[in-house]
């Protein structure tokens, strides 16, 4: 189950979307991640740490190195949630265009569509 | 192509944007006219607004409520801090569900765009951890404006 606050939480850092953006592209370890960024693996493990406690990620164990990539569940969560806020939004929005509609007066209804 | 942009600015900014092919002057007034904000300020469909109190000057109070006609509902107050018809509104806001939420301050700007307007909704939270619950409380209550773009995150 995918804690949504933990999810946004873990959004709002610039580095961590960064490392998202890097992750849709494919797995990688650690090191591989800490180059790029200019950061201490250290630094990127916590990172990591906190988007797998999210349910953003998830790691496995290849010998030493633990490669990451990107949870479908958490990021298809997410995503899903913002689709439906979109979505009441956009009903609102839809609605007050009807609205508008009527409200103009006829000749500039007229103007509008020529 | 959606005509709505969502997008999250810094540690406590909300920015929505969207565009009406209809004059400042219209936009300004379904934003403060409560006959029409109960027509369209509605979130999910089968949601309605039985109460709708919106003082359209400095200092006017804004209670919206709404109902999902099974029981079901909540309610945002807030007040008017600055009117410039018809271009621009700053009003504060907080959902009660059933506890107050932080203050969310917004300034709503109505630029006219060809023969129609451009919508400009600038949310200011009180900081991260206010627009971090804002975000992610919105599944349960659907109307709430909460926004992010993830277009390029993700």
């Amino acid at each position: 189950m995918i804690d949504l606050s933990d999810a946004f939480a873990a959004l709002s850092d610039p580095t961590r979307r960064a490392i998202l953006a890097r992750l849709a592209l494919g797995e990688v370890t650690v090191k591989e991640l800490a180059e790029p960024f200019d950061m201490s693996q250290p630094a990127i493990s916590k990172h990591l740490k906190v988007l797998e406690g999210a349910g953003l990620i998830a790691r496995r164990i290849d010998g030493s190195s633990r490669p990451c990539r990107l949870a479908k569940e958490g990021v298809e969560a997410v995503d899903q949630w913002l689709a439906m806020m979109r979505k009441a939004l956009d009903a609102n929005f839809e609605r007050l265009d009807v609205l508008l509609a009527e409200m103009q007066p006829q000749s500039a209804k007229r103007r509008r569509r020529p | 192509m959606s005509k709505l942009t969502l997008k999250i600015e810094g540690e406590r900014y909300v920015v929505v944007t969207r565009r009406f092919a209809a004059p400042p002057a219209l936009v300004y007034r379904a934003h403060v006219d409560p006959v029409v904000i109960q027509k369209w300020m509605l979130g999910p469909a089968g949601w309605s607004m039985p109460v709708c109190i919106c003082e359209a000057k400095p200092k006017g109070r804004i209670r919206y409520e709404w109902s999902n006609g099974q029981g079901g509902g909540f309610f945002l107050t807030g007040e008017f801090l600055e009117l410039v018809p018809p271009r621009r509104i700053v009003h504060v806001e907080r959902m009660h569900l059933p506890d107050a939420t932080p203050d969310n301050r917004i300034e709503t700007r109505f630029e006219p765009d060809g023969e129609g307007t451009l919508m400009t909704m600038r949310m200011t939270l009180p900081d991260l951890e206010t627009r971090t619950r804002m975000l992610s409380t919105g599944m349960e209550h659907g109307m709430e404006a909460s926004y992010v773009r993830l277009e390029g995150i993700l």
